[in-house]
């Protein structure tokens, strides 16, 4: 038949992304490491994919985090994808209920009404054709949506939303039309075939009597075609390449495999996952400082196009807090320290005069104090938790009071792992030479990478949150009341860098009174003072640290507490809220007499204790 | 006869308040404080040729006295407003002055030493402000309280809370270096055995006889200076400081035990002197300080007319320049009056 030849761009199309996909998926997942593939090999016929089978509904088909951000957003995206599924899904079924074959090729399922004129006769058809044309209804709002999106993001929760590239233009299009010319094709069939269902029938007739629809049926098929096989052709230079690539990633991801220190299958995987939603750009903090090119939605798009400058790599706080808002699950931190771990020169980084004395300490010590390279510029911490050992009676090796190499932790974050690992080393082997079984950490910095790090089993790490809520749990603190508003901000590698958000919680409640503000925990501002960026000016940082602090100021509190040498420096800077740690605050009552500042002073006159 | 009201009682408000008096003019001098002489009040010695700072207050109170002005003591000034090419000045106690022309000399503050946690200030016992130290200078004041028995070796930090991003001051204090070695002149007078090193970025001795002096700090005093910033400091059990830093000229970095730290504290723009300036809508500085309307000839001119600036309030400034900042604000005042 000689008028069917439209079938064709939608079948180039379609196999030409079917083995675009194939080659560029197997070539991902061949340069994943062994230990990653042997994952697949063993959890491919476990419950693991039933899991990713049904996380792959939930997101990929129903956009579950999409709705918790936004409803409308949400409802947008599940039913273009939801629908366009069921589409599929139903138009083969229906496809099959005609021809009772499963071996029907594609574009007869796709181009249904096309080549079955004849009206649904049985009951199964209808019921068939009714749905194709409400399923078709619910994309079409969709679409509406969508188009009402461009000109207003603000209804859909999102203040700012991405730029788009060429190939990301036409895929767009060509997605926006797909649907209406679904429609109008559908539409005249019915208006000359008289087989469509309550929506396209209506329609057609109403064509119908506008003009004569012979000689448009097979154009507007042609133009739905060429549509489909449009936007499968731009979809390799497109975002919407995150449509089937995040399916095999969160497959992968339910195997297990997380990004690695090296750019690899799994983070190309991740880098092409990213829809550039652009939620990620209304968390970001940097926006407060106007910077507004270096977000993660950026990043990944330069690393994707190849195009990725320093200043934008490094120009980060990689405080995290785009994380939890990204759609995908993202590990957005860890593919960005990849990136510079790739664009960093490895400085000559000897260490030599770093010599492993003998650690002698005695054999009773029960822990390992660490204070960390911030908290030596914040010394009231240390002399805090130096007063609280004495208090709890503890036995305790402080490693760092004199001369000890710094963690690790910020060159890594700036994407040394060379010259840290050499750190690392040298600190491990006094750490296991030392004999105890515990390591405390003041810094929440420091605290992560000896928790993730350092391979030393058997000692625990806790940072000093964790450790005094122990230590008051054991009853070997002093607890006092004090009636202080105070509001805790989470340090952002002790909270979502590590995942401690109650411990200081619990502690702070039994010295103060604890007020809970809207961005804490999981959203908490970063202070802005992170190591990790290195080409921020300080004057944006200070932006930053002051748009938090407008926000912990309109609570009114009393005091900021914080768990951070580095958060507590930089809000401290702000000078418009006493800013301490908690080991300041149990120490402050422990020594309800030794007070640190005239602002406590007020406090404590107010709290009537001691003086 | 004109009626001009200055505000701040140091020595740039009494030394504008007698010239203005010579001048023949009914003055009234506000000072927040039980007794004039502001700052100078804290310091022992002046640099560069330790001038007792009691002679040159004593000098002004004199002067003071043998004229006929008001004095406001404990009094602060609430507003100013302008109204019909009058000054309305309301104090906190609730007077009301009205005034032709009106001379601010509010002065400033010294930077917070606790703002650099790092250097322990308020949290370890040896470690000082040089306003502290001049406190401790004075003859007869027991020095071991701050610096144990023996102390044998002392620190100075320059530039604390001065051209420090960090610390959110971007400018040069200006007095901090020549006061840094005039104090270790002295203490090493007082402490023939300590050795004292000053840690700093760069020496500024702009002002007469500050290069000599401070040539005769290393030459005859054997005061070692160490250019480069310290980082921190940790106390030791004996209460003795364990201090880092770089020795920027030979590229290494050092670490010293050390008995005294003395850390030279800036200046900076009183804490509400923005706030007032902005009410009665005179322009200040990034910095605090209040702006004049140029460099060179209209430095006691403030960007409201009849509203004339004195003094440290402006910027930086050591106790010589204020006097003459002050004698140069009543003669700009004076003629300005006469033109009215």
């Amino acid at each position: 038949m000689e008028t069917t030849s439209f079938i064709w761009p939608f079948t180039i199309g379609l196999l030409f992304i079917t083995s675009f996909l194939v080659v560029i998926i197997s070539i991902w997942i061949t340069s994943l490491s062994r230990i990653d593939k042997s994952r697949i090999v063993h959890s491919i016929f476990t419950r693991k994919s039933l899991m990713a089978i049904g996380e792959v509904f939930m997101e990929s088909l129903l956009h579950r985090k999409i709705f918790r951000k936004n409803r409308m957003l949400g409802y947008m995206h599940m039913s273009l994808a939801f629908g366009w599924f069921l589409l599929i899904i139903v138009g083969h079924i229906e496809a099959w209920n005609y021809y009772h074959s499963f071996s029907v090729p594609a574009y007869k399922a796709i181009f249904f009404p096309y080549f079955v004129p004849a009206s649904a006769s049985t009951n199964s058809g209808k019921v068939l054709a009714a749905s194709m044309d409400i399923i078709l209804l619910f994309i079409l709002s969709g679409v509406l949506l969508a188009y009402y999106k461009r000109l207003n993001s603000k209804l859909f929760g999102m203040k700012k939303t991405t730029k788009l590239k060429a190939g990301d233009r036409i895929a767009l299009s060509s997605l926006w039309l797909i649907f209406p010319l679904r429609f109008l094709a559908e539409s005249v069939s019915a208006g000359i075939h008289h087989n469509g269902s309550f929506l396209s029938q209506p329609c057609g007739q109403i064509f119908a009597s506008l003009i004569p629809l012979q000689s448009i049926e097979a154009p507007v098929w042609w133009a739905y075609s060429c549509s489909l096989g449009l936007f499968f052709m731009a979809l390799p230079v497109s975002r919407y390449m995150h449509i089937p690539v995040e399916v095999v990633l969160i497959f992968l991801r339910n195997y297990g495999i997380r990004v690695k220190k090296r750019i690899g299958g799994f983070s190309r995987i991740q880098v092409y996952s990213c829809s550039r939603c652009g939620i990620c750009l209304d968390s970001c903090q940097m926006t407060h400082a106007a910077i507004k090119d270096t977000q993660s939605v950026y990043v990944l798009k330069h690393i994707r196009n190849r195009n990725l400058t320093d200043e934008k790599l490094f120009n980060c706080l990689l405080c995290g807090r785009c994380q939890p808002d990204c759609p995908v699950g993202l590990e957005l931190n860890n593919l960005r320290i990849t990136q510079r771990i790739e664009s960093t020169k490895e400085y000559n980084s000897s260490y030599e005069y770093l010599k492993n004395g003998k650690v002698a300490i005695s054999p009773q010590t029960e822990v390992i104090y660490f204070a960390g390279c911030m908290t030596h510029l914040t010394p009231s911490i240390i002399k805090s938790m130096k007063e609280i050992f004495k208090v709890a009676n503890v036995k305790y090796w402080f490693m760092d009071e004199d001369k000890t190499a710094c963690c690790g932790r910020p060159l890594m974050q700036v994407g040394q792992y060379g010259a840290a690992g050499k750190l690392i080393d040298h600190n491990l082997e006094r750490i296991l030479a030392s004999g105890a079984k515990k390591l405390v950490v003041s810094c929440p910095i420091c605290y992560k990478v000896f928790n993730e790090d350092y391979s030393m089993s058997g000692i625990r790490v806790q940072h000093h949150s964790e450790y005094l809520l122990e230590l008051m749990a054991e009853n070997r603190l002093p607890v006092n009341k004090m009636p202080l508003k105070v509001i805790y901000h989470d340090p952002c590698e002790l909270g979502r860098g590590s995942g401690i958000y109650h411990q200081p919680r619990l502690l702070l409640d039994e010295y103060v009174e604890l007020i809970s503000v809207k961005n804490e925990k999981e959203s908490a501002f970063c202070c802005g003072g992170s190591l990790a960026n290195i080409k921020i000016h300080m004057n944006e940082r200070n932006q930053i640290r002051d748009k938090a602090m407008d926000e912990y100021l309109s609570y009114q509190p009393e005091m900021l507490a914080t768990a951070c040498p580095l958060c507590k420096k930089t809000f401290a800077k702000s000078n418009n809220l006493p800013v301490h740690d908690i080991a300041e605050i149990v120490y402050m009552a422990i020594h309800k007499n030794k007070i640190m500042n005239p602002e406590e002073q007020k406090f404590m006159e107010k709290s009537k204790i001691g003086l | 006869m004109k009626h001009i009201v200055i505000i701040g009682g140091g020595i740039a408000g009494m030394e504008s308040a007698c010239a203005l008096t010579d001048a023949g003019h009914w003055v009234t001098l506000i000072e927040k404080e039980a007794q004039l002489g502001g700052k100078l009040n804290q310091w022992s010695f002046l640099f560069p040729d330790f001038t007792p700072a009691e002679k040159i207050k004593d000098t002004l109170f004199d002067k003071c006295q043998e004229r006929d002005f008001s004095i406001l003591l404990k009094t602060e000034v609430k507003s100013v407003q302008t109204h019909q090419k009058k000054f309305n000045i309301e104090t906190f106690g609730g007077q009301k002055l009205e005034a032709d022309a009106v001379v601010v000399s509010s002065g400033y503050e010294l930077f917070d030493a606790r703002r650099k946690e790092e250097y322990g200030y308020k949290i370890y016992d040896h470690v000082i402000t040089s306003a502290d130290l001049e406190k401790l200078l004075r003859p007869g004041s027991d020095l071991s309280v701050a610096a144990g028995k023996n102390p044998k070796r002392i620190a100075f930090v320059h530039c604390v809370g001065s051209r420090d991003e960090k610390s959110g001051n971007h400018y040069c204090s200006k007095v901090c270096c020549i006061t840094g070695v005039k104090q270790a002149i002295e203490l090493k007078k007082r402490l023939p055995e300590a050795e004292i090193f000053c840690f700093y970025m760069d020496l500024r001795m702009y002002g007469k006889h500050f290069e000599e002096l401070y040539r005769e700090a290393q030459e005859k005093f054997d005061i070692q200076f160490i250019r480069g910033r310290l980082s921190e400091a940790a106390e030791k059990m004996d209460k003795s400081l364990l201090i880092k830093a770089e020795d920027t000229l030979s590229g290494r970095p050092l670490k010293m035990n050390v008995d005294l730290l003395v850390l030279l504290v800036g200046m900076e723009a009183g804490k509400g002197t923005a706030t007032a300036a902005a009410k009665c809508s005179i322009e200040y500085e990034d910095s605090g300080f209040l702006k004049t309307n140029d460099t060179f000839l209209f430095s006691n001119f403030s960007s409201q007319e009849g509203i004339f600036l004195a003094g440290s309030c402006t910027a930086p400034m050591s106790v010589n320049d204020t006097i003459l900042h002050a004698r140069s604000a009543a003669m700009e005042v004076n003629s300005w009056l006469r033109k009215q």
